[in-house]
């Protein structure tokens, strides 16, 4: 067990390459409760949430989610959220454990919209069921119709008879979904889902397994890809940024940056030489010290060591080649496109 | 887990046995369950020398890589191939096979003061 944010948490049940390769073949289950939850309710819901997040929530439908940033004026990063669209009047986002009173007090402080901004992590625990499998084991303690949930998207209904939110979402990148539930009924359910999940070999899992699925698909996790210092044009997140929506917090400081060209930007590399880039290790594109690494690790699936770093933007290309400077040695890596990993269709 | 009788360990999870005056060092379970898949390490070279409680190579598994400390000091006589090519088995075998390096001790009389088993197993916990 470790501590992550105050919440005591497994790193790793069985292995963490067992848990992952489980992930990736069949089906694993994530305790990933400690995430925190904020709501946003009233007639302005919309505009608050359009105010204080990058991506435009006036294009989600009503069950519809989507990947968003919170941001400071500067353009640096409060925390990467989901934002479920529950009602026209009413938002539900998924925030990071650790970040989860400063958003909360960031989103009130803006809250000129005379929302009742909610905070609601006691109220929920979240399990995430992801894999190939996960839909054939879900679905055995529900009569929600799963495969009718699209990528993305979510339910409210009943699964073993508790009343929970399934989004078919998840940071592993496989199939999935991630099951927010009342605390009290949080440990049954999870008893459930592993009982139904036992014939297809379903295995609990940890943080380090959950971080190397992450890695390889080249997902951010904040504190590492992300963060107060990093925009989200820096780390390739220009997508969930919608410039033509309106005023937002940050849009002035990422026009300015648009407008000048960004400096730096998030790549993935492969190893060439022997070693594993951990994070904070320095990167040398050109003999010089210009950069860092964000995550490394070995990457399971691919039987390659791969990570995330950030370089000056214009050595940022696939097939450059950089020096890693591990444990006093200068090690030879390449940049490699992202995602490592993408399932197989 | 049943820790030998017959080795000596560190507060660091390193175990020693000593044989002739040679050591042979390596980590204990605790260490390696703790550490995970074991993907990489790192030992000195015959011939390198060694200095108790300083750090002599490294095991790096999926999630980290932790340092090894030297229970005893003196001359490297053999590091253990099999760990360059099957670093796994570090996870399998860490009392046996999966040694990592033997050493000429030069203080032989050290080895009594570390750890016995029984007061390594308290040191651990009951569970490991």
């Amino acid at each position: 067990m470790v501590d992550f944010g105050g919440w005591d948490m497994p790193v790793q049940y069985t292995g963490i390459v067992d848990e992952h390769n489980t992930v990736r073949t069949a089906v694993g289950l994530f305790d990933v409760s400690h995430m925190g939850e904020i709501e946003i309710r009233g007639p302005e819901a919309l505009k608050l949430v359009d105010y204080v997040s990058t991506n435009a929530a006036s294009r989600l439908a009503v069950g519809q989610a989507h990947y968003s940033g919170l941001l400071y004026e500067h353009g640096g990063f409060v925390d990467d959220i989901l934002v479920h669209k529950v009602a026209a009047d009413s938002y539900f986002l998924c925030v990071n454990a650790s970040n989860q009173e400063k958003d909360f007090e960031h989103i009130r402080a803006h809250n000129k919209f005379d929302c009742e901004v909610d905070f609601a992590s006691p109220r929920y625990a979240q399990i995430a069921i992801q894999g190939p499998k996960a839909l054939e084991v879900l679905s055995r303690l529900t009569s929600i119709d799963l495969a009718a949930i699209r990528y993305y998207w979510f339910v409210d209904g009943f699964v073993s008879g508790f009343n929970v939110r399934v989004a078919r979402t998840g940071y592993t990148g496989e199939d999935g979904f991630e099951i927010y539930v009342t605390p009290g009924q949080a440990v049954n359910l999870w008893g459930q889902l592993i009982e139904a999940g036992a014939p297809f070999g379903i295995k609990p899992c940890g943080l380090g397994a959950r971080n190397t699925l992450r890695l390889e698909a080249a997902m951010s996790l904040y504190g590492h890809e992300i963060g107060a210092s990093i925009t989200p044009f820096d780390a390739g997140l220009g997508w969930i940024v919608k410039m033509d929506k309106g005023d937002f917090i940050g849009r002035d400081a990422l026009v300015k940056q648009k407008e000048k060209g960004r400096t730096r930007a998030l790549a993935g590399f492969e190893m060439k030489g022997r070693g594993i880039a951990r994070d904070g290790y320095e990167v040398f594109p050109d003999g010089f010290n210009a950069g860092w690494v964000t995550s490394g690790s070995p990457a399971p699936t691919l039987g390659k060591n791969i990570g995330l770093c950030f370089l000056p933007a214009d050595r940022a290309k696939v097939g450059e080649k950089i020096g890693i400077l591990i444990r006093n040695q200068t090690v030879e890596a390449e940049i490699a496109p992202t995602p490592f990993y993408r399932r197989p269709k | 887990m049943n820790y030998p009788e017959k080795y000596r360990y560190t507060k660091e999870h390193e175990w020693v046995a000593l044989e002739d005056g040679i050591a042979t060092i390596g980590i204990t379970h605790h260490a390696q369950s703790e550490l995970g898949d074991i993907v990489y390490v790192d030992l000195p070279k015959p011939g390198a020398s060694v200095e108790k409680g300083k750090t002599f190579g490294s095991v790096e598994s999926v999630k980290a890589v932790s340092d090894i400390y030297a229970p005893v000091g003196g001359e490297v006589t053999e590091a253990n191939d099999l760990l360059a090519t099957k670093p796994e088995k570090l996870n399998e075998d860490p009392h046996g096979a999966a040694w990592l390096i033997r050493v000429r001790a030069s203080n032989p009389e050290e080895f009594p003061h570390l750890m016995d088993a029984a007061e390594y197993q308290t040191y651990v916990g009951a569970e490991s």
